[in-house]
């Protein structure tokens, strides 16, 4: 029983490796200063935005943070939804 | 003779920038340099006792800005070491009492006689840190492998970069290889890729780093230890040289990997 107990508490992964991963999503939001809020709002305007012109399929949008070295970079996934004039 | 400034900083304290100050600084001169080691750290002081020239002080830091003394009354020169110059802060002074253009007006006086000037930069990020960075031509950000104090050298290095002060250059200390090995401390690797920065040193955890503190004798002096060597490798990177860096693990797995100097975003 010791592995499963391990599992619940994550010590079955190394701590180095957990350090690391708390760290990048703590950088993205240090170097930006956008929280999980306030991008929660952006994916709303943007859903808004979009949908005044095109067919999106809203559920599935996503919007996330990325970097490359140290610049940040905001992406946005958005699916469009089948044209009905070609159906 | 134009002297190079070149400030050691961290956001966290007890990272060691005194320390890396005091061992960089006795390595410069040991390779023949003419260095001034400026303590920062206005209202605690300790450049002086790690140094171990804390009986030898008159004037300080802000005796010079406000006129007091002359720029030469206030360095403290080490005897062990005689191209090494001490200037300490004032101890019961707060770091109001210096602006960032008197460091850069005194930074301009000392370029004209050192090929270095250290700035030992206090922890945080208000006024000490702007006083300790704003005459600087190259700055370095210590940090350790745990969390928080990569964290706040991330914090640093954008603030470096705000201030036009970039690209920084990262030391990273108490690097304990047997840990790393396990998986229960973050790598050099890690930390590269997670602060995108460029590396210019490495520095393994050393129990004669505080022996040699306790006698006030730089590291460096002792040929044998491996902190000690590792920051006599930073003075060459420092003067421009490619030193290779440290395999401190003898068995060859983990630090034989680190080849690159740089990663891909520091620039």
């Amino acid at each position: 029983m010791p592995g499963m107990l391990d599992r619940l508490f994550g010590r079955d992964r190394k701590s180095a490796h957990l350090a690391k991963e708390r760290l990048k999503l703590v950088l993205v939001h240090d170097r930006t200063d956008i929280s999980p809020g306030v991008m929660e709002l952006m994916k709303d305007d943007l859903i808004a935005a979009i949908s005044r012109h095109i067919d999106i399929d809203a559920s599935d949008v996503r919007i996330e943070m990325t970097d490359e070295g140290r610049v940040q970079r905001l992406i946005a996934d958005i699916p469009l939804r089948p044209s009905r004039r070609r159906s | 003779m134009t002297g190079k400034v070149i400030t050691i900083t961290s956001g966290k304290g007890g990272v060691g920038k005194t320390t890396a100050t005091a061992n960089l600084g006795a390595a410069l001169a040991d390779l023949g340099h003419k260095v001034v080691c400026i303590d920062a750290d206005i209202g605690l002081r300790n450049l002086d006792v790690v140094l171990g020239l804390e009986n030898r002080i008159v004037y300080d830091l802000v005796d010079i800005v406000e006129g007091r003394c002359r720029l030469r009354q206030a360095m403290i020169r080490d005897k062990r070491l005689p191209e090494l110059f001490l200037i300490p802060a004032a101890q019961t002074r707060d770091k109001s009492a210096i602006s960032p253009s008197d460091m850069v007006t005194l930074a301009d006086d000392l370029r004209t006689e050192f090929d270095f000037i250290l700035l030992d930069s206090p922890a945080g990020i208000e006024r000490g840190f702007r006083n300790a960075i704003a005459p600087a031509d190259i700055v370095l950000v210590l940090t350790n492998p745990e969390v928080s104090a990569v964290r706040d050298a991330d914090r640093i290095i954008g603030l470096i970069e705000a201030e036009e002060k970039g690209p920084a250059r990262l030391i990273i200390n108490r690097i304990k290889p047997e840990m790393v090995r396990r998986g229960d401390m973050l790598g050099v690797d890690d930390i590269l890729e997670l602060l995108a920065v460029q590396l210019i040193g490495l520095v393994p955890d050393d129990e004669n780093v505080l022996l040699s503190t306790n006698r006030g004798l730089p590291i460096v002096l002792d040929g044998k230890s491996k902190a000690g060597q590792a920051f006599r490798n930073i003075a060459r990177r420092v003067m421009g040289e490619e030193v290779p860096f440290i395999h401190f693990d003898e068995t060859g797995g983990f630090f034989s990997r680190i080849t690159r100097l740089i990663r891909p975003g520091g620039n």
